[in-house]
């Protein structure tokens, strides 16, 4: 694997492998001294266009765990001419000698575009509305240990709520858990719904609650009132929100995810902590390990890194 | 034929594996006079079985020991020239400070796994002693490394393959 841009790109045998290599990585994590000398030499270069402190220190620290260095910019996108200025710092840092790019942009595509002015491995970390594939690898590693699954999720079902339509989270999440063999129904009011359908929708939650496995609430943005897609907060969160008569539906069984940070009272009207299957601070502490896993497999696995190079498959020694 | 394909040649057969291993349960119990904090560590994935069977032997002959198993893979000097991926989970059985690990693989060749094994270690703590059994020693050396246990010392050529099972060890 060369890059990791969009979950579609790499297809369901990379999203296994990086699963099972995150459970390596998971028990590098727990012990005294979580770090190894697998990446060492290799320098990975955080780009953030678009601020977000936990998934840029989330992938800061799988870096630092493997022992790459680590270099870290958060840009204010000010300038009017992006594309040239984007290039510009693209080829800029790539001249100080980088291994990977892992980049967040707030227009969908960057990372492709990315792709043609350096040589480095690309990771996305969340592109426009495009897609954010480490997230969903998280969300999909995620359910897969708490299922106690060494495969896929074949039959596993989930239902995606909320914003799919502005939201990479859910484009990348639709992705994975399809490729690997769940069940997904997406949620929403019908503005809310992308205008190509992605998975078979619905706008009653109370329908599919009884029925599922997995529930996915995604981060309402209270700023798309103005846009005038919901009609309001109140009358989203009585028709989508994890309410308390809701949660009460739930199978003690269910997960119940969420990419974070929460509006608590929006979309989630419950504590989580009360939630047997609240998996929310897991996908965060499985963050650093499946984000280590991508890491490796871009810098330390990968074929296309070898091209070329001449050595014997001999492994035994 | 043309281009001579190796014919597979069984050096070993399943009793010689048994009795090999019986004779190393040995050697281990004698040299460490009472398998006081005696840890055996297989390395992944060829040492795991190898690993298993000698606790098994050793506890059969004298008293149980803790046994786990190692993965390298994080810790190979060759990342970036080859694909590398863990085969295996790590799984030691407790703390190893001040404990005797000994390591077990199946074929040594050029130390660089056990070389790796020894860095994968450290991180976890700090023996007593390291000690090193193999099935096989089949040559050519890279590292300055030497086992301290050996089923078998099979001169090999670079070309040839070399795989050791409880079944026995074939040449191909």
């Amino acid at each position: 694997m060369k890059h990791l841009r969009s979950i579609a790109e790499i297809g369901a045998d990379a999203v296994l492998r990086i699963l099972d290599l995150t459970d390596h990585m998971v028990e590098v994590n727990q012990r005294p001294n979580p770090k190894v000398p697998a990446l060492r030499g290799r320098t990975v270069c955080n780009l953030f266009f678009e601020d977000s402190t936990r998934t840029r220190l989330s992938f800061e620290t799988a870096a630092k765990r493997l022992s790459a260095d680590v270099m870290t910019f958060t840009v204010k996108d000010s300038s009017v001419n992006k594309g040239e200025s984007l290039r510009d710092t693209i080829e800029t840092i790539a001249a100080m000698g980088v291994d990977a790019f892992v980049i967040r942009h707030k227009s969908s595509g960057v990372p492709w575009q990315v792709s043609n002015w350096t040589t480095a491995s690309i990771v996305n970390g969340g592109d426009g509305w495009h897609a954010h594939p480490t997230q969903a690898l998280i969300d999909a590693y995620t359910v897969r240990h708490a299922l106690g699954r060494t495969g896929g999720l074949d039959g596993v079902r989930v239902a995606i709520v909320g914003d799919i339509r502005h939201s990479r989270v859910a484009r990348s999440n639709i992705e994975v858990f399809t490729a690997l063999g769940a069940d997904v129904t997406l949620v929403a009011p019908p503005t809310l719904l992308p205008p190509t359908p992605l998975a078979p929708s619905t706008a009653d939650l109370d329908s599919v609650i009884g029925d599922i496995d997995v529930l996915y609430l995604l981060r309402m943005q209270t700023e798309r009132i103005h846009d005038a897609v919901i009609p309001s907060i109140r009358e989203y969160s009585t028709r989508f929100a994890l309410t308390p008569e809701r949660a009460r539906r739930l199978g003690d069984h269910v997960l119940v995810m969420h990419p974070g940070p929460m509006n608590r009272g929006v979309e989630i009207m419950v504590d989580p902590a009360e939630i047997p299957g609240a998996m929310i601070t897991k996908q965060v502490a499985n963050g650093v390990a499946v984000r280590m896993a991508v890491l490796f497999d871009l810098l330390a696995s990968s074929d296309a890194l070898l091209a070329g190079v001449g050595v014997d498959g001999e492994a035994s020694a | 034929m043309t281009d001579a394909k190796p014919v597979p040649k069984h050096v070993l057969h399943a009793d010689d594996v048994r009795r090999a291993l019986t004779r190393i349960a040995h050697e281990i119990i004698e040299r460490n006079r009472g398998l006081d904090g005696v840890v055996l560590v297989g390395l992944q994935r060829g040492g795991v079985w190898l690993a298993d069977a000698l606790g098994a032997e050793i506890g059969r002959i004298e008293h149980a020991v803790p046994v786990g198993a190692i993965d390298v893979a994080l810790y190979r000097d060759d990342i970036g020239m080859r694909p590398v991926a863990p085969s295996g989970r790590s799984e030691l059985p407790g703390s190893i400070d001040g404990a005797t690990v000994v390591l077990v693989d199946d074929v040594l060749y050029t130390g660089r796994t056990v070389r790796a094994a020894l860095d994968a270690l450290a991180d976890y703590g700090r023996p007593k002693s390291v000690q090193l059994a193999v099935l096989v020693d089949r040559g050519h050396r890279e590292l300055p490394i030497r086992p301290d246990y050996v089923g078998k010392n099979l001169p090999t050529s670079v070309a040839e393959t070399v795989s050791a099972t409880a079944d026995g060890v074939v040449i191909s």
